[in-house]
């Protein structure tokens, strides 16, 4: 142990950058792979802007983990319910999506948006004092009953909106591409990706810039200290999972326009790859979690493209990957 | 009580329910004739043996698993691959048996041994993932699996409708292959679940509730918990393929819809949870009141939401559609877990006074 003097700066943690390199390594260890330089931007372009929307989904459900060490199995239903909201504001306003103004598009989609973050926070708030409050602390019986939730709001999309698929088509501005020479980058994607950016600087600078940021850093890292300290930590985890309810419920409605698409069961199958992200990333941590959305959309994307029948598996192949090399997950946040 | 490993039923109710069941189920082919009523009853002989080797998992170890429909899975392709490439010949079953059972346990072996060490609570997330990766590969592996149309398979000689055993009119009523078949499932499903009933009752089931209850202080202890709960995932794995080759020949076809799919990992969690964890015995009355459930009750809701719809009530008809029906069961499941965590069998045995039984969870 060296002596400190007053006056030093406080020694700082070391960084971890290995995790932050991967995708880069990834990407650039494609290049020679994919062949074509513009095919392979046009992929990387993609891998991000999906990574984003996967990164939206599953801030939530690590940020709830971290914080409170609650597992919510049913953290896809709220996408779903996002993405069905925003079909309330989408289908009669079809015609202004139609419109080829960017603006006016915007004016639709922006109250879509903010409709379903609202319902699925409103949600998040309903499940958090229901199913969740009884049960802190006790893994199994979490797992249980957010599995119940999760039945219970798909079968409610489907009594209420009906089994069959519902088309959310793009708006006309947001269709095609920007041409760059011969590389070729759809609109909704860049969009996607600006979005997804600043929700993760966002979300950075309130955990890293703000009194509550500190508050749920330090709930991640030591819970009953900070309720010693006299700060109702549960009001403060209430606001985490509201935040990352409305989150989710956010990039459902963008996954909903990446697909064209709506469907009940959108929630089984992005349930499976959130997890997945989550896993890579580390529980709790949000750089891991963003890094995972990028690499498992990286492995989609580019796995899609060199070998389309690995896709099925590439991404369980990615977590034992690893697992094997950082068996806590990218970023090992929490002690648990 | 050798026979049931001295784990007794442990309440007189539970007793009554389980000995009317198992009567029910054996003297089905002869008390309630017609096509559905035998494949109710055979359904309820494999999802009992089924649940009660994810009873193992989730209630005697503590550990979520959603990979069990896979080992099911498993357990059905392998039997109906067999079957369908070879011809309908005994030698066939012999094959798909042999291949299915250890190809499961190996799979359950790979996964326990590679998510049970890390964080406990990383199980079900991967089992998860693990799960719908298989059930992919399953759809798509078409010119093995058949695809989304699954394969359908003729079975040996002596198990078709058509082989008439002991004719009409030496008993009354005929005997003939399907019944057969459908003995063969109560049977063997029977037999799973009296040998799970030995694995739990014995040492090694004892420490993985130890493990269940205090992970830190059965590995202080001196157990190796990782080699104990692999080996419980490998057991629930083996029954599950076993539940899942019966399903096959009794259905003579393996598809997603029957044997992979999500749906059913959430009927096997229902069923589990209603009947009471951690008690073997629940996963037979479960088994037994869901697939009543499925089966019969859907229809008086299709009656119900009818009934609705004609008096004009908003909502309603939707939410009483029998398709929704999981709705309630997963409300029920809900209420379940939240009022009583020990299910039906827990609360039979605590209404009986036997007050040891409420501890068990």
């Amino acid at each position: 142990m060296t002596e400190l003097a007053a006056t030093d700066p406080l020694p700082k943690p070391k960084r971890d950058i290995a995790p932050i390199l991967l995708p880069i390594a990834v990407a650039l260890v494609m290049i020679p792979l994919i062949g074509s330089p513009s095919t392979w931007l046009t992929l990387t372009a993609a891998s991000l802007a999906m990574g984003m929307m996967i990164f939206i989904m599953a801030s939530g459900l690590t940020l709830v983990f971290g914080l409170m060490d609650v597992l919510n199995f049913g953290h896809g239903a709220f996408i779903a319910v996002g993405a069905y909201v925003a079909t309330l504001v989408l289908a009669p306003f079809a015609a202004s999506l139609q419109a080829d103004s960017l603006w006016i598009n915007l004016a639709v989609l922006a109250p879509a948006a903010l409709l379903s973050m609202a319902v699925s926070g409103a949600l998040g708030l309903i499940v958090e004092r229901v199913l969740i409050l009884p049960v802190y602390g006790q893994h199994l019986k979490q797992i249980l009953m957010t599995t119940g939730g999760l039945i219970v709001a798909e079968q409610t999309l489907y009594a209420v909106w009906g089994p069959q698929i519902i088309p959310t088509p793009l708006p006309t501005s947001l269709r095609g591409s920007f041409i760059l020479g011969d590389v070729a980058i759809a609109k909704y994607r860049v969009l996607a990706t600006l979005i997804g950016l600043a929700v993760f600087i966002a979300i950075q600078l309130v955990l890293n810039r703000t009194k509550l940021g500190l508050l749920i850093r330090a709930g991640v890292e030591n819970r009953e200290m900070v309720e010693a300290l006299g700060y109702r930590i549960r009001r403060l985890f209430l606001g985490v999972f509201m935040t990352g309810s409305a989150l989710a419920g956010l990039g459902g409605v963008m996954w909903a326009l990446y697909r064209e698409q709506v469907h009940a069961s959108m929630s089984d199958d992005l349930t499976v790859l959130i997890f997945i992200v989550v896993i890579i990333g580390g529980l709790g941590s949000i750089g891991g979690c963003f890094i995972g959305a990028i690499l498992v959309a990286m492995i989609a994307n580019y796995g899609g493209f060199l070998v389309p029948k690995l896709a099925l598996v590439s991404n369980i192949l990615l977590m034992v990957a690893i697992l094997m090399w950082r068996p806590r997950g990218l970023y090992a946040v929490t002690s648990r | 009580m050798m026979i049931l490993s001295g784990d007794p039923p442990r309440s007189r109710v539970l007793t009554l329910v389980l000995v009317l069941v198992v009567l029910a189920l054996v003297a089905t082919p002869f008390l309630f004739p017609g096509a559905k009523a035998l494949n109710v009853a055979a359904k309820i002989c494999v999802f009992a043996a089924l649940v009660a080797s994810y009873d193992l998992l989730l209630g005697y170890t503590g550990s979520v698993s959603f990979a069990h429909t896979m080992f099911y899975g498993i357990g059905s392709y392998a039997i109906a691959i067999a079957l369908y490439g070879m011809g309908p010949n005994w030698g066939a079953v012999a094959t798909g048996i042999v291949v299915g059972l250890p190809l499961a346990a190996l799979l359950a072996l790979a996964i326990g041994l590679f998510s049970l060490r890390v964080a406990a609570i990383f199980f079900a997330m991967i089992t998860l993932a693990v799960a719908s990766a298989f059930q992919v590969l399953a759809s798509q592996l078409s010119w093995l699996t058949g695809g989304e149309d699954g394969r359908s398979f003729q079975l040996p000689e002596l198990l078709r409708p058509g082989t008439v055993l002991i004719s009409k009119n030496v008993l009354g009523f005929e005997v003939n292959g399907r019944i057969l078949t459908y003995y063969l499932v109560f049977a063997v499903s029977a037999l799973m679940i009296l040998a799970l009933l030995r694995v739990v009752n014995s040492p090694f089931g004892r420490v993985l509730q130890a493990i269940r209850e205090n992970r830190f202080r059965a590995e202080a202890l001196g157990f190796r918990t990782v080699f104990h709960l692999t080996y419980a995932n490998c057991i629930a794995a083996l029954v599950a393929a076993g539940a899942g080759i019966l399903n096959a020949l009794w259905l003579r076809y393996a598809g997603p819809d029957t044997s992979l799919s999500f749906s059913i990992m959430l009927d096997i969690l229902l069923m589990v949870v209603i009947g009471g964890m951690g008690t073997i015995y629940g996963a037979i009355i479960g088994a037994t009141i869901f697939i009543l459930a499925q089966n019969y009750l859907q229809s008086l809701m299709g009656v119900a939401s009818k009934a609705a719809s004609e008096a004009g009530l908003p909502l309603l008809p939707g939410l009483l559609h029998p398709d929704r029906w999981l709705l309630w069961l997963g409300l029920l499941f809900i209420a379940s877990v939240y009022f009583f965590p020990t299910g039906v069998v827990g609360r039979l045995r605590s209404l009986g006074g036997d007050k040891s039984a409420g501890s068990s969870h």
